[in-house]
């Protein structure tokens, strides 16, 4: 380390500023490593989550891709586009097994992808514990009653509702 | 490259350009000083000074001769200890390594410490968090065998070219303190880490291979890189960090599956 030229008190005068608050018997505050990696910082205990977080964005991503866009041109652009959208149209397509787990798989993967992409940004961005917990909580919560009234919805979809 | 190279230029150099190679240059150096004050400030300094030297000359220049309280790091100033990466106009380099004439100097020149690191005083920051996430990785050579061997451990030259560029590595922490995860919480290894992990993982002569996986395996591992590159430009060595972490990731897959 390159040190400072030192002068009596140690302390280079610097302008504009009182260098005279701390001394030797007064010394300035000791600055505390923010991140320093100590025996109480929390030790990961999740095993393989990680990398199974990791490898399923890159499989739902491959997998979604051909879903949404299928079920993009079907909804938008062949066959009438957006105008032909109605209950009747839904409920036929819903008649067929087919199109139930292309839903289903695409509700459940876009969910979990979207869920798990978002947990990354919180875990990447929210800086307190407290923020994260909250955020974590509130996105957790969202992201299982739309998949379970999702789900629901496509088992127990009735087309003769009225 | 994260350095910038000399531009070829055909032009004749313009008459009246030989009389002085000197320029004026502005240098505005971040400082902070916590025996005086909490906050860092920014002061400029005008030199006179051939654009052919480097960012680390003028750096002297200040100490030297206009402030002697400027601190920063610096050792072999050739660029191999690795000792003074800073961020010189919001890009991590090595400060030895980096010529004014290569980054604009007709502006002012910003020279900051890096970041996501504790600043200790000016330039100097506090390295031991990026240490600390360098000596979890062990990088030394682990056999299982405790014997000391008779004779050298033999290596084929291509099982040595696996990890070359890993090798280069000076622990300046220029990609580290570049990465967005690791100015977030630190937590993360960073990127030194994970290559200096990597110059062993691949080392066909060790044994350690899978702990070191098993230890990135880690929530604050490789799986925290969002292969922004970041790391892979700041390198002033050259090394393909982002490549060389996705190589980690592979591995760790390939192991299981």
């Amino acid at each position: 380390m390159s040190t400072t030229e030192t002068t009596a008190s140690g302390i280079g005068p610097v302008e504009g500023a009182d260098a005279s608050v701390y001394s030797v018997d007064n010394p300035a505050p000791l600055i505390e490593p923010p991140r320093k990696r100590t025996k109480k910082s929390p030790k990961s205990t999740r095993g393989n989550f990680e990398m199974a977080a990791w490898l399923f964005m890159r499989l739902s991503g491959v997998v979604l891709v051909v879903l949404v866009i299928g079920h993009l041109l079907i909804q938008l652009v062949l066959d009438g586009g957006v105008s032909k959208i109605g209950f009747a149209f839904v409920a036929g397509r819903w008649a067929s097994p087919f199109w139930q787990v292309w839903d289903l798989l695409m509700l459940w993967l876009a969910m979990l992808h979207g869920a798990n992409g978002l947990r990354t940004v919180i875990n990447d961005y929210a800086e307190r514990p407290n923020t994260r917990l909250w955020l974590k909580g509130l996105l957790y919560t969202a992201t299982v009653f739309t998949i379970l009234l999702g789900t629901l919805v496509i088992f127990t979809f009735d087309p003769n509702i009225r | 490259m994260a350095t910038p190279v000399m531009e070829k230029s055909d032009k004749a150099p313009e008459p009246g350009f030989a009389d002085s190679p000197y320029i004026t240059v502005t240098f505005r150096v971040r400082r902070f000083n916590p025996e005086v004050s909490a906050e860092a400030t920014w002061e400029d300094f005008q030199l006179e000074i051939d654009p052919k030297e480097r960012v680390l000359d003028a750096l002297h220049k200040i100490k030297w001769d206009l402030d002697g309280s400027l601190t920063f790091r610096r050792s072999c100033a050739h660029g191999i200890c690795g000792s003074d990466a800073m961020r010189i106009n919001g890009t991590n380099r090595l400060a030895c390594k980096t010529l004014i004439k290569d980054i604009s100097p007709e502006k002012p020149i910003t020279v900051e410490p890096i970041k996501g690191l504790t600043v200790l005083k000016d330039l100097v920051v506090d390295m031991e968090p990026f240490f600390q996430a360098y000596r979890d990785v062990m990088p030394f050579l682990i056999t299982k065998d405790t014997n000391e061997p008779t004779r050298e451990r033999l290596q084929s030259a291509e099982d040595r070219e696996r990890f070359d560029d890993t090798t280069k590595c000076i622990l300046c922490a220029a990609c580290t303190s570049s990465c967005p995860v690791f100015w977030n919480d630190g937590q993360y290894f960073g990127p030194a880490a994970i290559v200096n992990a990597h110059r062993f993982i691949f080392d066909s002569r060790d044994e350690a291979g899978e702990q070191r996986l098993e230890i990135l395996n880690d929530r604050d591992g490789v799986w925290r890189c969002r292969t922004t590159f970041n790391c892979t430009d700041a390198c002033p060595r050259g090394i393909e960090v982002t490549k060389a972490i996705a190589e980690v990731k592979r591995a760790l897959i390939t192991r299981r599956f």
